[in-house]
C-alpha cells in the first residue's frame, strides 16, 4: 500500500487525479439521489407559487439576512411542534431558490409564521421590535417604510425562477408588476387580477397600511404572511413526531 | 513590485488589467439602474488605477536576471500583511457583530450598518480575507521550499493574490449594500462567483507549473494538503453556486437548486469549506511551520498520509449532519453522522502527529511563543475535531443545532485553531521574508499569545454555556407537559453571555492588532549587513520526503 503511495508521491497528476477521485464519491452518492428519488418530496397538489409581491418579500427577507436569525425549518422534534407547529415538509419549500432552512435561532423559528399576526403587528414590529417586545434582539427596520419598491422587474425575476423550475405561466410573467402593485391595493383595478392568477386565498391587502405607495415593507409582510401557507400538507394526517 | 517584471511581463499585466477595466466598464453601463453597477465602478478603478501603476513603472530598467536564482517571496510579503488587515476588519467587525446582539439599538437607522448585512462581512472577511490571504501568502512559500524551485512566472502569483482580494472587496462592499445569495459562506453573487473561479485556475494552474519545475523527486506531505484545499474548493464552489441571473444587467440571481436539494447542496458546501478551507489547508501549513520551527521532523509520515485520505474521503459525506430532523431523507442524515464520527479518526491523526513531533521539543514550547501558537492551534484542532464529531451525533444535535452552542464550536476551529495556526506560521517567517533578523518584539508576541488564548477561552466557555442553556430552555416541559419557557425567556438568559463573547472577541482583535503593530515595525528595522541578508538561501525541508 505505502509503496503504491510511493508512486503517487512522485506524479503530480496522479496525485490530482486521485484527490478528485476520492473526494467525489461522498457528494455524488447522497445528493444525486435526492434529485431521482421520488420518496424526497412529498406530493402536494394545492401547492401553489409566490406571487411577485411574496418574491420581492422574500428578495429583502434575503437581502437583510434574516436568514442569518432565523430557521424556517421545524424538525421533527416534540418541543418544536409544540412551539412552532406541524413540522416541516420538503414539499413546502420546492419552490424557494435557495432554501431559507438557516442554522441558527438568535429569533424564533419562521416556518408557520403566516396569518399568525396581524399585518399592523408585523408592520409595528420590523418598524421597531421593542415597542412590541422591549427584550427583542432583532434591529429596527425603519427604512422599509421609508424605501419605494422596485417592481418594474419583477416579471424578469418570475422568468428567472422559471429558468429554474418553478411553474410560472407567461400570464404571470406578463403581469408580474401590475400583480404587485394590486396585491397591495384592494381597491385597485389591479387587485382583480392578482386573485385570478394565484388563486382566492391569496392575501390581497394594505399590508403596511397606506395604499398611496407601494414599500419595500408592503412586499416583505406580504412574504411573511403566506410562510407555512403555500400547501396545506403539513397539517394533513403525518407519521409521528419523535 | 512593478520592477520585479520583465518588459514582456509588464506588457501583459497592462493587457490583463486593461481588460479587467474594461469588464468593469461593462458592468457599469450594463447596470447602471442596479447595484450592480457600483461593483462595476470599482472593478473599473482596480483595472484602470493598477494600469496606470504599471504604466509609470514600464520603462524602469529589467529586473536583475540573478533574481531567478532565488525563490519569488514578494507576493508572499504582501500576502502577508493583507492577511492582517483582513484580520483586523473581521474580527473588527465580528467584535461590533457581537455587540449588536447584546445591544440592538447600534443599527442607528442605517440600512449597512444592521446585523444581517454586517455579518456576512465578518464571516467572510475572517474565513476567506484573513483565512484565504494567510493560504496563498504561505502556499506560496511552502511550495518554493518544499520543491526547491521558483515560482514558474512572476505575474500569475501577483493575479491570484490581487484578484482573490478584489472578489473579497466585492463581496464585503456587496453585503452592505444587501447582495447577498444568502448560502452562508457562499454569500457573493453570481459575477463574484465566476471571478473567483477564473482567479481558482490560475492558482491551480501555479501548483502544478511550480510541481512540474520541482528539483525533489517526491511531493512534500504540505502539498498534497495545499492541493486537495485548491482542488476541493474549486468543486463545492463551482456545484454550490450555479444559478440563473435575473439579467446580465441585474445582481440578483437565483440558485439552480431548490428545497431539500439545495439545502443538501448547500450544507455539502458549507461543511466542506470548513473540511478544504479551514482545515486541510492549514493542514499544510501546520505539516511545514511546525516541524520546521521546532527543529524535529514529523513524527510519522505514514499518519501523515492516513490522516490526508481519510479527510479528503470522509469528510465530503459530512455535510448532511447540519440537517438532523430535517426534510432531508433520513438515510442521508444517518450517512453524514455515521462518517463524521469516523472523521475524528484521521482528524486526531493529524492533531496527535503534530503534538508527538514536539516530543523532545517541550522545552521551545515553553520558551518561544510563536511555537506554543502552533502548538495551541494543534489542540484546540484536536479539541474542536472530538467536539464536532459529538455533534454530529443526532441526539447531541438535537439540542445543539440551532443554538449557540454552535457558534462556540466553530470558533473554537476558527480562534483556536486556524487563527493560532496562521499567527505562528506568519511569525516564524516575517523576519526572512523581509530580510531582517528578527521580529520587532519578542514580548509583543508573548502578550499576543496571552489576548489570544484568553480570547478565544472566554469566547468558547461564554458559547457553550448560553447554547446548552438556550436548547435545554426550549425543551423543558412543565410537570402538566406543557412548554415552561417562551422563546423570548430564554434570548433574555442569554444576555449575560453575548456580553462576555463580545469581550472575548474584543481580547482577540486586540492581539490581531499587536500582530499588525509587531510587522510593521519589523518592517521598519533597518536591515542587517548584505552577508546577513541571504538568510532565505534555498533550504531542505524540514523532512524529506519519502523517507
Amino acid at each position: 500500500m505505502f509503496g503504491l503511495h510511493y508512486n503517487l508521491e512522485r506524479s503530480a497528476v496522479g496525485l490530482v487525479a486521485f484527490i478528485v477521485l476520492v473526494a467525489s464519491i461522498g457528494g455524488l452518492i447522497e445528493i444525486a439521489p435526492l434529485f431521482t428519488i421520488d420518496e424526497t418530496v412529498e406530493q402536494a397538489p394545492d401547492m401553489r407559487v409566490y406571487t411577485p409581491l411574496e418574491v420581492a418579500g422574500r428578495n429583502i427577507y434575503i437581502r437583510e439576512g434574516c436568514y442569518a436569525c432565523h430557521s424556517q425549518m421545524i424538525r421533527t422534534l416534540r418541543d418544536e411542534v409544540e412551539r412552532y407547529g406541524p413540522y416541516s415538509l420538503a414539499v413546502e419549500s420546492s419552490y424557494d431558490h435557495p432554501q431559507l432552512w438557516g442554522s441558527k435561532r438568535t429569533g424564533p423559528d419562521l416556518a408557520r409564521l403566516g396569518n399568525k399576526y396581524s399585518d399592523a403587528w408585523h408592520t409595528t414590529h420590523l418598524n421597531n421590535p421593542r415597542d412590541l417586545v422591549p427584550e427583542s434582539k432583532m434591529p429596527a427596520y425603519r427604512w422599509l417604510l421609508r424605501d419605494q419598491l422596485q417592481a418594474d422587474d419583477l416579471g424578469e425575476h418570475l422568468a428567472a425562477l422559471r429558468a429554474v423550475g418553478v411553474p410560472y405561466t407567461d400570464e404571470q410573467i406578463a403581469n408580474a408588476s401590475l400583480d404587485a402593485y394590486g396585491q397591495a391595493n384592494p381597491d385597485s383595478a389591479a387587485a382583480g387580477g392578482v386573485a385570478e392568477r394565484y388563486g382566492d386565498a391569496t392575501n390581497i391587502r394594505l399590508f403596511d397600511g397606506e395604499a398611496t405607495r407601494l414599500t419595500d415593507m408592503d412586499a416583505l409582510v406580504a412574504y411573511l404572511q403566506v410562510l407555512g401557507n403555500l400547501t396545506d400538507a403539513a397539517h394533513q394526517p403525518q407519521p409521528e413526531a419523535e | 513590485m512593478i520592477a520585479d517584471l520583465t518588459r514582456t511581463e509588464r506588457l501583459w499585466a497592462m493587457l490583463i488589467l486593461g481588460a479587467l477595466g474594461l469588464v468593469g466598464l461593462a458592468m457599469a453601463i450594463g447596470g447602471r439602474n442596479d447595484l450592480l453597477g457600483i461593483h462595476g465602478w470599482i472593478v473599473l478603478a482596480a483595472g484602470l488605477g493598477g494600469f496606470v501603476a504599471v504604466m509609470r513603472g514600464r520603462d524602469a530598467p529589467e529586473p536583475n536576471p540573478e533574481r531567478l536564482n532565488e525563490y519569488y517571496d514578494a507576493p508572499t510579503r504582501v500576502g502577508l500583511i493583507l492577511t492582517l488587515l483582513w484580520a483586523v476588519v473581521g474580527m473588527g467587525v465580528g467584535f461590533w457583530v457581537a455587540a449588536l446582539l447584546a445591544w440592538p439599538d447600534m443599527t442607528f437607522d442605517v440600512p449597512w450598518l444592521s446585523f444581517g448585512r454586517l455579518r456576512p462581512v465578518h464571516t467572510s472577511g475572517v474565513i476567506f480575507g484573513f483565512g484565504g490571504n494567510a493560504l496563498i501568502a504561505t502556499s506560496f512559500h511552502v511550495l518554493q521550499r518544499t520543491t526547491r524551485a521558483r515560482l514558474p512566472d512572476q505575474i500569475s502569483p501577483w493575479f491570484v493574490l490581487l484578484g482573490y482580494n478584489l472578489f473579497c472587496v466585492i463581496a464585503a462592499s456587496g453585503y452592505l449594500m444587501g447582495l447577498t445569495q444568502s448560502k452562508e459562506y457562499a454569500e457573493p453573487e453570481w459575477y463574484a462567483d465566476i471571478w473567483l473561479v477564473i482567479v481558482w485556475v490560475v492558482y491551480f494552474a501555479i501548483y502544478m507549473r511550480t510541481l512540474a519545475r520541482r528539483k525533489e523527486p517526491h511531493i512534500y506531505v504540505a502539498n498534497w494538503y495545499y492541493m486537495a484545499f485548491i482542488l476541493v474548493v474549486a468543486i463545492l464552489h463551482i456545484v454550490n453556486n450555479l444559478a440563473v441571473p435575473v439579467s446580465f444587467g441585474s445582481a440578483k440571481s437565483y440558485s439552480l437548486f431548490s428545497g431539500v436539494q439545495d439545502a443538501m447542496t448547500q450544507w455539502w458546501y458549507g461543511h466542506n469549506a470548513v473540511a478544504f478551507f479551514l482545515t486541510a489547508g492549514f493542514l499544510g501549513m501546520m505539516y511545514y511551520y511546525l516541524p520546521k520551527r521546532a527543529g524535529r521532523p514529523i513524527f510519522s509520515y505514514r499518519m501523515s498520509i492516513i490522516s490526508f485520505w481519510g479527510i479528503t474521503f470522509m469528510y465530503m459525506w459530512a455535510g448532511s449532519h447540519h440537517l438532523h430532523y430535517t426534510a432531508l431523507p433520513h438515510w442521508v442524515q444517518t450517512l453524514g453522522m455515521a462518517f463524521s464520527v469516523v472523521l475524528l479518526v484521521p482528524s486526531w491523526a493529524s492533531a496527535g502527529n503534530a503534538l508527538l513531533t514536539l516530543n523532545g521539543a517541550w522545552h521551545k514550547v515553553r520558551d518561544d511563543a510563536v511555537l506554543r501558537f502552533m502548538a495551541l492551534a494543534a489542540i484546540f484542532y484536536g479539541i474542536t475535531t472530538f467536539e464536532g464529531s459529538f455533534m454530529a451525533i443526532r441526539a447531541v444535535n438535537s439540542l445543539s443545532h440551532y443554538t449557540d452552542w454552535t457558534i462556540g464550536h466553530v470558533h473554537a476551529g476558527a480562534l483556536g485553531w486556524v487563527a493560532m495556526i496562521t499567527f505562528g506560521s506568519l511569525y516564524s517567517i516575517v523576519p526572512s521574508m523581509f530580510k531582517r533578523e528578527r521580529i520587532y518584539s519578542q514580548k509583543l508576541v508573548e502578550v499576543h499569545f496571552w489576548l489570544a488564548l484568553s480570547g478565544t477561552v472566554i469566547y468558547v466557555f461564554a458559547m457553550w454555556n448560553s447554547g446548552v442553556i438556550q436548547g435545554l430552555m426550549w425543551r423543558t416541559y412543565t410537570e402538566s407537559g406543557g412548554l415552561t419557557y417562551s422563546f423570548i425567556d430564554s434570548l433574555v438568559a442569554m444576555h449575560p453571555y453575548y456580553i462576555a463573547r463580545a469581550f472575548g472577541g474584543l481580547l482577540f482583535l486586540l492581539g490581531a492588532l499587536v500582530a499588525l503593530y509587531n510587522v510593521i515595525m519589523t518592517i521598519r528595522m533597518p536591515a542587517p549587513a548584505p552577508d546577513d541578508a541571504a538568510l532565505d538561501i534555498p533550504v531542505q525541508p524540514a523532512m524529506q520526503a519519502g523517507e
